[in-house]
């Protein structure tokens, strides 16, 4: 099964090849034999062991009360005072109510939008519009979130912002999208859909440019008509990928993009627009709240890595196989 | 699809086709429009810019809003700074990671699946925002641009693709080679790499992006205005007055609308120059390496 983001699963030990202990009991001479493999093996491994391993260690003041001068090691322990202090903070239901809208919004909004785009795509005859059309949506996806809001920001802007000025004469009314908290969701909704709707329909595509044709042929013979065999054969051919990218995404409900809430995030729309990823950047790195913010960040990974494997497990169930 | 027109020609099928072509085209359109129009205002008079809400070509050039831009000290600075730390960077970030996933690629060493252990769990959990910066305060990197390509230097999914493409390649490949005398470390150069391109184009493309759009790392790693790199001074020059967070800039003057444009332009332009060159390789990359059995 094809996936683009695969987040790490069970699955994902088979897939990297991950087996039982080696047999051979040479062990010793084969290492010495394969000294240059391990000399180019090394400086990963460092990296690996410094910017993520120590870090996961650096995680245990969330359980200690940080004082940067006197380190990580001698700051006194407090136990779960911090996690007790999160979860009794009226932000935290506030927090997990943005987080999750703005996610469901993005599932149930953004996700069917790249089936049909790429059920679209598949329907299109005109192979050279075909390829233009892929080439042209793939594009904003390699823009960055900065790009993105700075777009939204001059689209949008009260002064001139063209998209504003068709909004407001639709509309008929004085709306201000940028610092209305209503409008909040649309636009970060709207952005992702912009960014990366095209970009996803490649694993739809992919999967879709292996269905069988003989299907057709015999559902052309029963008398299907175009949407019915859209319907009865090109959909139920890629429900496994269907699957699968659902439930990926099912599993990184809690990663609402730091960047993109960030750029968007202003004084006005604050009350919908914190979620985990910035309220951890807010509390911790601009008011110094460095263990508070941490149990903050562990909290949500401990859920995320629960959502992970309770999603593999999912797709196990539903499709037979893994993510992998 | 089928192709064959027959199958086709019923009127609903041949209504829903112009349809079809209507609605794409204008996906099509609306993925590039808001960039055209960056790339029109970037050459078009301010005076123009107030007068008319929304155009894709403009009626006069100028390239006033580059000369000033280019004027500026600031985002000269972020220019050659962002060139330089991506150029730099994306070699370092690509070494690293084609140095492991070598070694990795080999079933038989001893080790590897503890490693391989190791990264596959930093897929699934990490320690999160703050312990990162307290780590990379602690190694002094902060206000150094290490900070902004080391704490990313190996994507570990990427590590896994690549190891993954090294692994599939056939072994005769390798045998021969070293028959003829070479170390583990010719064979990678010689042999591996230069089988390897379409893929190393696809990362390198994806390690390069990362570098030039990343606004989280700099937001974090540097607190010195003259270090800014490309992303932070577009945010510095567009989030108006709307979006007074005061985080940058607090004696915040609004800047020409046609400057704006021409920032937001150069910002993308560099994606958009080597887009094409790499298209033909990444949907392949993509692809290869994740799909099962």
């Amino acid at each position: 099964m094809t996936a683009i983001q695969p987040p790490p699963t069970r699955g994902v030990r088979e897939a990297v090849g991950v087996r039982g202990p080696d047999p051979s009991r040479r062990v010793a001479a084969r290492v010495r034999r394969n000294s240059w493999l391990y000399l180019l093996l090394l400086p990963g491994v460092a990296y690996f062991l410094v910017f993520r391993y120590a870090p996961m260690g650096g995680a245990v003041i969330a359980f200690k009360d940080y004082v940067p001068f006197l380190g990580i090691t001698d700051s006194p322990w407090v136990g779960l005072a911090h996690f007790t202090d999160f979860f009794t903070n009226p932000d935290f239901a506030r927090l997990l109510v943005n987080t999750l809208v703005l996610a469901l919004l993005n599932l149930c909004v953004a996700f069917p939008l790249t089936i049909v785009m790429a059920l679209l795509l598949n329907e299109l005859r005109l192979n050279l519009l075909k390829r233009t059309v892929q080439t042209l949506v793939y594009i904003p996806h390699f823009l960055s979130w900065t790009v993105v809001a700075s777009l939204t920001y001059l689209l949008l802007s009260v002064d001139a912002g063209p998209l504003l000025q068709l909004i407001q004469t639709v509309t008929g009314s004085e709306v201000t999208p940028l610092t209305d908290p209503g409008w909040f969701r649309a636009i970060i909704v709207s952005q992702e859909v912009w960014k990366n709707t095209g970009w996803g329909t490649i694993i739809f595509l992919a999967a879709l440019a292996t269905v069988d044709q003989e299907q057709y042929e015999a559902a052309i013979v029963d008398g299907a008509g175009r949407f019915q065999r859209v319907w009865h054969v090109t959909l139920p051919s890629i429900r496994g990928t269907i699957v699968i990218m659902l439930v990926l995404a099912i599993g990184q409900i809690l990663n609402t993009g730091f960047e993109q809430i960030y750029l968007m995030t202003n004084a006005l729309n604050r009350s919908v627009a914190d979620v985990f990823d910035t309220y951890v950047y807010f509390v911790g790195i601009t008011q110094g709240a460095y263990s508070y913010s941490t149990a903050v960040g562990l909290f949500k990974a401990i859920v995320g890595v629960v959502l992970v494997l309770g999603a593999d497990r999912l797709a196990k169930k539903l499709d037979g196989s893994g993510i992998f | 699809m089928a192709r064959e027109p027959y199958r086709f020609n019923t009127p609903a099928g041949r209504a829903f086709d112009v349809a079809n072509v209507v609605v794409l085209s204008v996906i099509g359109l609306v993925a590039v429009l808001p960039f055209l129009y960056v790339m029109a205002g970037s050459f078009a008079t301010e005076a123009e810019l107030s007068r008319r809400a929304f155009f894709v070509w403009p009626e006069e050039w100028t390239l006033e809003s580059y000369r000033s831009i280019l004027s500026s000290p600031a985002f000269v600075r972020a220019m050659i700074t962002t060139v330089l730390v991506t150029v730099v960077g994306t070699a370092i970030q690509l070494l690293l990671t084609v140095t492991m996933a070598y070694p990795l690629a080999k079933k038989s060493l001893p080790g590897r699946n503890l490693v391989l252990g190791m990264v596959v769990v930093t897929l699934v959990f990490s320690a999160g925002m703050i312990p990162t910066f307290l780590i990379v305060r602690e190694l002094g990197l902060l206000n150094t641009y290490w900070a902004l390509v080391l704490p990313m230097a190996i994507n570990p999914f990427s590590l896994i693709i690549i190891k993954n493409f090294f692994q599939a390649m056939p072994p005769e490949l390798e045998e021969s080679a070293r028959i003829d005398g070479a170390t583990d470390v010719g064979v990678l150069l010689r042999i591996v790499l230069p089988l390897s391109k379409p893929v190393l184009a696809t990362f390198t493309l994806f390690y390069a992006v990362g570098i030039w759009n990343d606004f989280m790392s700099p937001l974090l790693y540097l607190n010195d205005p003259d270090m800014w790199t490309l992303q932070v001074f577009l945010r510095q020059v567009t989030a108006g007055a709307e979006m007074a967070s005061g985080e940058l800039d607090p004696n915040y003057v609004p800047p020409e609308q046609g400057m704006k444009l021409a920032v937001i332009a150069v910002a993308t332009l560099p994606v958009l120059l080597f887009y094409p060159l790499l298209q033909k390789h990444f949907a392949k990359g993509m692809l290869i390496g994740s799909v099962k059995g």
